[in-house]
């Protein structure tokens, strides 16, 4: 069944075998993240499409020289941001000098919870509410997905390619530093704002 | 600990990232900390949700160009 099978090296060898079953498989589990980590780049729906097929077709005429020493999913979401980032660079240069003077440090660190809800001596003035007895549909549901979705469109790109990767994809942290050259503390701060602020998306939400 | 503290050490937290030392007064506030408590738990929802978020079908002809371009591979590499 798509979506719960990991890549495995199995896979990976009935994949070179050229088997197609494996390969319809793949590019069925692996779009919809593919295409939202291409987004965390890029704005258009269509060049990200564009990107995730161009993805798969490096990965073919690649396939008979990877070694697998990433897992296959490593690999291909590492290609996907490979030609995502040269497309990005490709249209940035549309970018007028304030759009580059806004972009903000994204290892910051600042408070993440508004410090209005702390007293002084640092404690909760009033309790975050409780979501355990929210019921599924509503946690899950279309409007909370929504909500989701928005706020990490709406994340600085550097905390959007981090969370997409860790909490979307599934990655490990390990390849995820790999991939983005980035240390595990700085994945870490990242990762922190970024959650925070789909959190706080759905707070405002379910309350 | 205070409560502003222990938020922005979650993640820490949640990623396996903190000394002994710190995941055990980290750990001992949660316990008696209801709102700290709580907001862990948001934050555990959170990433529930985002790995629900639904996946996007390839489309039909993407899907067919790509299993065309796989097959010629697998032709030209025999």
């Amino acid at each position: 069944m798509p979506g719960v099978v990991e890549s495995s090296g199995s896979e990976l060898e009935s994949l070179k075998r050229g088997d197609e079953a494996t390969f319809v498989s793949l590019i069925q589990r692996y779009h919809g993240p593919m295409l939202r980590l291409a987004m965390a780049y890029i704005r258009d729906h269509h060049i990200a499409e564009d990107v995730v097929q161009e993805a798969w077709l490096t990965a073919i005429r690649s396939l008979d020289r990877f070694e697998g020493r990433s897992s296959l999913k490593t690999w291909i979401f590492g290609i996907v941001i490979n030609l995502a980032r040269a497309r990005r660079r490709k249209e940035s240069r549309l970018l007028t000098f304030t759009a580059l003077l806004r972009r903000e440090d994204p290892d910051r660190r600042e408070p993440t919870v508004d410090p209005s809800r702390f007293t002084a001596a640092g404690d909760w003035r009033a309790v975050p509410h409780q979501w355990e007895n929210i019921p599924e549909e509503t946690l899950l549901g279309r409007e909370a997905m929504q909500r989701v979705q928005a706020a990490i469109e709406k994340l600085p790109p550097k905390h959007r390619e981090v969370i997409v990767l860790r909490d979307v994809a599934e990655l490990d942290a390990g390849p995820v530093s790999e991939l983005l050259g980035i240390s595990a503390e700085n994945q870490r701060v990242r990762l922190h704002r970024a959650r925070a602020a789909v959190r706080k998306a759905l707070e405002d939400y379910l309350g | 600990m205070k409560c502003r503290e222990v938020v922005e050490l979650m993640t820490d937290y949640l990623e396996g990232a903190l000394t002994a030392p710190d995941r055990e007064r980290f750990e001992q506030h949660i316990v008696g900390c209801d709102g700290c408590r709580a907001y862990l738990q948001q934050l555990r929802l959170t990433l529930r949700a985002m790995r629900s978020v639904e996946g996007v079908p390839i489309p039909d002809r993407v899907q067919t160009e790509l299993v065309r371009a796989f097959r010629n591979w697998r032709s030209a590499s025999r």
